[in-house]
Order: C-alpha cells, then structure tokens, then sequence
C-alpha cells in the first residue's frame, strides 16, 4: 500500500509535552485530542492540517512520556503517517501497539521540505518526494511488528493469540 | 556465555536459559502500573476485549497520582473509571486518596516491586525500580491492557552501556547531579533503545534514594531501562518491605557492552539542566543571573525523605526571596507524615514555603503552581521541555534538592554555598 500527502515539517526531539500538552490528558478522545495535536510548537496546527498528510521530523521524535495519547493526538488530526530520522522508544512502541504507521528513513530531515508532497510505499520502504525528485529509503520493520501491523495492533494480535 | 544483569533477568523470565541482544521475546512480568492518565487507555482496550479476568489481581497496580486529589471534573471521572475496575476486577493494589503517592516512590516503598523483576508501566519513568535491581521500564497502555491479559510482554532485548563512577563526591552533589552530567554528555538520545548500567565505588556509596534518582532519568537519555545491581544497601532497603519473594542477578565481569563510559565524580558540582532538555547541562557556578518566580521541591525524581532533608537542611534560618513561590511536595503519605514528624514543614513554613499532599501536580503541568507566560521555575522533576510546567513560554531549569532550596532564597539560580 502507498500513503500519499503534504508534508509538515518538524526538527530534532519533538517530545510528548509538545505534541500533545498534560491538561488535555483529561480525555482518551482521538479527534479532541486531535484538535490539540503540536499545539506546543505551532498553536495553528490543527486547523491548517487536512486529512491524509504527512509529519516529517529529525531525530528522536515522541521522546518523552509513555502518553499513547500522543500517537492518538496525530491520529487524531488526520495524519496518515510519521517518517522521522529516529523515534524515541515508547513513542516507537505505541505507534506500532495501535496501528499508527511510522517510519524511520536517514535523510528525510534534510532532503524533504514543508509544503512537499511525497508518497511512502509501505512493502518496499521506498519514499519520494515529488516535489524535488529525491528518494529515500526507510528501515526495514522485523517481522513480529509487521505481525503486529497485519493483525491490527496488539489487542487484536493477543486476542488472536488466544483464541488459538 | 558472559552476560549482563539485564541478559539474565529476561532470560529469567522467558523461561530459557539465555537471550541476547536484538532478539525480541515474549516476557513474564512481576507487575504492571498504570495511572489516572494511562489507565483509563488501558481499561477501555481490556472491557472492549470482554475478558472475565485479569491474568493475577495482585500483580496490578493502579496508582491515581497526576491529576489527584482530582483537579476537575474530567480527572475525577478518570479516577473514578479506575476504581469501578479495581473493585469490579479485585485488583489489590489500587491506591485510594489517603494511600496515594507518586507511583515510582510508592511502589518500592510499599515492596511491591523487588529485585530480579520485569516491571512494565503504563508512564515513562517506570524505569525507576532499576535502582532496586529489577528489569523495569515504561510502555504505552496498549501494552498494560494485553499485559492485563496475558502477564506478558514483547521487547527487544536491549544492549547495555556501562556507565562506572570513581571518585569522592563533593558537598551537596548528588545522584541527581551524576544523572543530569551523564545526560548531559551522552545527549537525549545517547541511550535509546538502551540499558543504562549504573556502577563502581560511587555508586556503591550512594543511598537508595539517590540510586533511585539516577535510574528514574535514565528514559531522559532515551534508554529502555537504567539499572544498578543489588547490594547491602538494596537488600537493607527492600527485606523489611517485600510482599513476597525475590531473586538478585548480577552481571559477570565479562559481560559484553556496547559501550562502556568512566567518569570521575569529584570534577563534579551541582549540575543545572537549562530549557528545555534535560542534556542542557551546566555546573551551577556558571548559570549566570537567572531570576525564578517557582522553586518546586518534588516529584518521583526527587520527593523522597531523604530530598525533603535536603532542603529544609538548606532552608533552616532562611526566607525565600519577596519574589518567588516555594512548593515543596512529599512524594508519599509516609514520606509526608515522616517530613512533619521531624519538624521540616516548620522549616519549610518559616520560609514562606508551602507544602502540597502527595501529587505528580505541577512537575506535568498539571496543577498546584502551573506556570504562567514567561514565568521560570527551578524544579527537582525530570522534564524541562517546553511548556511542561505551565505556558509554552515558561522555563524549567533542572536540579538538585539544596539548589532549589538555595535558588527560592536568593530568587535566583544559584547553589547552597551562596548563602
Ligand atoms: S512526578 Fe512527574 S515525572 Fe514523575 S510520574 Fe509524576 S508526572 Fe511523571
């Protein structure tokens, strides 16, 4: 499958504090915590984002708290997909735990401007950016978090499991 | 095969006879946290699941400490969530206003969490209990709600770094100030994915509270887990406490590391960690003239008794400066009652401090002194990342119990030997 969208741009060590703040950790709401996702960085940012585009970041994006209400809160506003130089590692874990689709790819951060637009193909790793022509290539995902993918998420993988 | 502390204690509890690094594998835990924030996650994904019962009801613990004594409707709603499925699910350590504290200084304190475990929690800073000798680290609410199910996890056995500390500490240093040093030279990201392995005669001097410190920020550099192996001070800490029985793992002078770092301790002074990461280190003799509105003495990182002396060691015959606000926040009941018994609230009160119940509170932001817009508080918590405690233009600068204490009195950033 290839995700496809414009891209809104991001830089080093984007944490939890930012992505989603604490005092609307009083709901487990994906669309309202949506209306609040980056509010940290860019008040605006819900309200300019439309459905199906793009976070590019630098390194080490979602560091921070353990809050699944930050994969929620992009989730929430539309976001198809992460690509960032590096995740932090809960951040990393919950995105793949409830099926947010992200990706680590070298040289995203410097190749890849705000505004672009650029597809990710989700088999071969393969992202363009149509905009300026230049590819990149996202790590491969190990095969039990591509089981994860396939199954839905943790929940359903376990429960899954359990049903034999 | 040589092995680390880490290697063992998964190996333990997958059942084989080793694990190495890289491998994924599926884990038994010794208990698993949620809070008021990550739990009610967790519960909804475990009642949509329709269930009838929890893997082992004493091995959950659901500790409400961020947003209680509930600040508003919405977070009691949350609380009130948790407790319907405590009692519903007779999950025995579910912690009721009155028993409630700051998760990471609770459970070691009540022995819920003992040396040789796998402990997951639904919070970052889970990887606290390292300090006791345990594998233990934070995962999302997805996790604890299959956790819930199961008594399983699945992780990525992580590499080791070890991290020896030699030397004499100077006055007022503490695990706080080798912890944000450590950050400070690996970076946010030096440890990710990463087990911290903290270790040599430094670390063996230090009490349990500072170790404690030092593993709670291990997450600040990115790391899956921090952890310090078992000794005298551990098995004195944790034998008149453990709700049931346990086994200590050490690593074997051989065991392979992916790096190893040396630092010298007594080329240490206090460190202050400058907005808004927790690498932006400085020795506090070199902040500058930094004016605070907010000194905070608190948190899982550093609302310990032992902290709480700290501070009021420093405060004693002082006032804090016209223009700052002093909260001090004992982590626990016990903690709090101890602090009171021994005579620091009236230290704290002379000062025009004043003393909060046991909450996480404003280390997130949350409440009982959030920031204001362009405000700037010195903290005792962890995080220093925009907007954490308040405004997105406040600051937070990091540090230790007495330079917190001493800053409140100057109204400014500086250490307790300026007084
Ligand atoms: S005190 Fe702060 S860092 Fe610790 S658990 Fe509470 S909110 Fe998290």
């Amino acid at each position: 499958m290839t995700l496809e969208g414009t891209v809104w741009k991001f830089g080093d060590n984007i944490d939890t504090d930012v992505i989603i703040p604490a005092p609307y950790l009083v709901s487990t709401d994906s669309a309202e915590l949506g209306k609040h996702c980056m509010e940290g960085v860019d008040p605006s940012f819900s309200e300019k984002v439309s459905a199906g585009d793009i976070i590019v970041a630098g390194k080490n994006f979602g560091c921070g708290s353990s809050r699944e209400h930050a994969p929620m809160a992009i989730k929430g506003a539309g976001i198809s997909c992460v690509v960032a130089e590096s995740f932090a590692r809960i951040f990393f874990r919950n995105a793949f735990n409830m099926g947010l689709a992200i990706f680590e790819a070298p040289g995203v951060s410097d190749g890849i401007s705000a505004g672009d637009r650029i597809s990710i193909n989700q088999d071969t790793g393969e992202i363009i950016d149509h905009t300026n022509g230049k590819t990149f290539s996202a790590n491969t995902i190990p095969p039990f978090m591509q089981g994860l993918i396939e199954a839905g998420g943790l929940m359903a993988y376990v429960l899954k499991k359990r049903r034999g | 095969m040589p092995k680390t502390i880490t290697e063992k204690i998964l190996a333990a509890h997958t059942g084989r006879e080793s694990v190495v690094p890289g491998e994924l594998v599926s884990v038994r835990i010794d208990m698993a946290l949620a809070n008021d924030i990550t739990a009610p996650i967790a519960i909804e994904l475990f009642e949509k699941a329709q269930i009838p019962a929890v893997f082992d009801s004493e091995r959950i613990a659901l500790v409400p400490d961020h947003f209680v004594p509930n600040k508003d409707i919405r977070s009691a709603t949350q609380v009130a969530l948790m407790r319907r499925f405590a009692k519903k699910y007779g999950i025995k350590y579910f912690f009721e206003l009155g028993e409630m504290g700051i998760e990471h200084v609770l459970l070691p304190e009540q022995g819920l969490v003992l040396p040789g475990d796998v402990v997951i929690g639904a919070d970052s800073h889970t990887c606290t209990y390292g300090a006791l000798g345990a594998f233990s680290t934070g995962v999302g609410s997805t996790d604890i709600a299959a956790a819930m199910i199961t008594g399983e996890v699945w992780f990525r056995v992580p590499e080791s770094i070890k991290f020896t500390y030699h030397g004499q500490l100077q006055e007022w240093v503490t695990g706080k100030d080798l912890i944000l040093w450590t950050i400070g030279d690996i970076g946010v990201d030096g440890a990710t994915y990463k087990a911290m392995e903290f270790q040599g005669p430094a670390i063996e001097t230090l009490p349990m509270s500072d170790r404690m410190t030092m593993a709670n920020m291990a997450i600040e550099a990115g790391a899956k887990s921090g952890i310090i192996a078992p000794d005298q001070v551990t098995l004195d800490y944790v034998s008149s406490r453990a709700t049931r029985p346990f086994e200590t793992y050490l690593s074997d002078p051989d065991a392979n590391y992916d790096q190893e770092k040396t630092y010298d301790v007594s080329q240490i002074e206090p460190q202050v960690a400058f907005p808004h990461l927790p690498e932006n280190t400085r020795p506090v003799s070199e902040a500058g003239i930094i004016p605070i509105d907010q000194a905070v003495i608190g948190s899982c990182t550093n609302g310990r008794i032992e902290d709480l002396r700290m501070a009021a060691r420093v405060l004693k015959g002082h006032t804090i400066d016209k223009t700052v606000r002093l909260i001090v926040i004992p982590a626990t009941p016990s903690i709090y009652r101890q602090a009171m018994n021994e005579g620091l609230f009236e230290v704290f009160l002379d000062a025009r401090g004043i003393v909060s119940p046991p909450t996480c509170g404003p280390c997130l932001g949350g409440f009982m002194g959030v920031l204001g817009p362009g405000e700037r508080a010195v903290s005792t918590t962890n995080r220093n990342f925009v907007g954490r405690m308040g405004h997105p233009t406040s600051e937070v600068y990091l540090a230790n119990p007495a330079v917190a204490a001493a800053s409140a009195v100057l109204g400014r950033i500086g250490g307790p030997e300026e007084l």
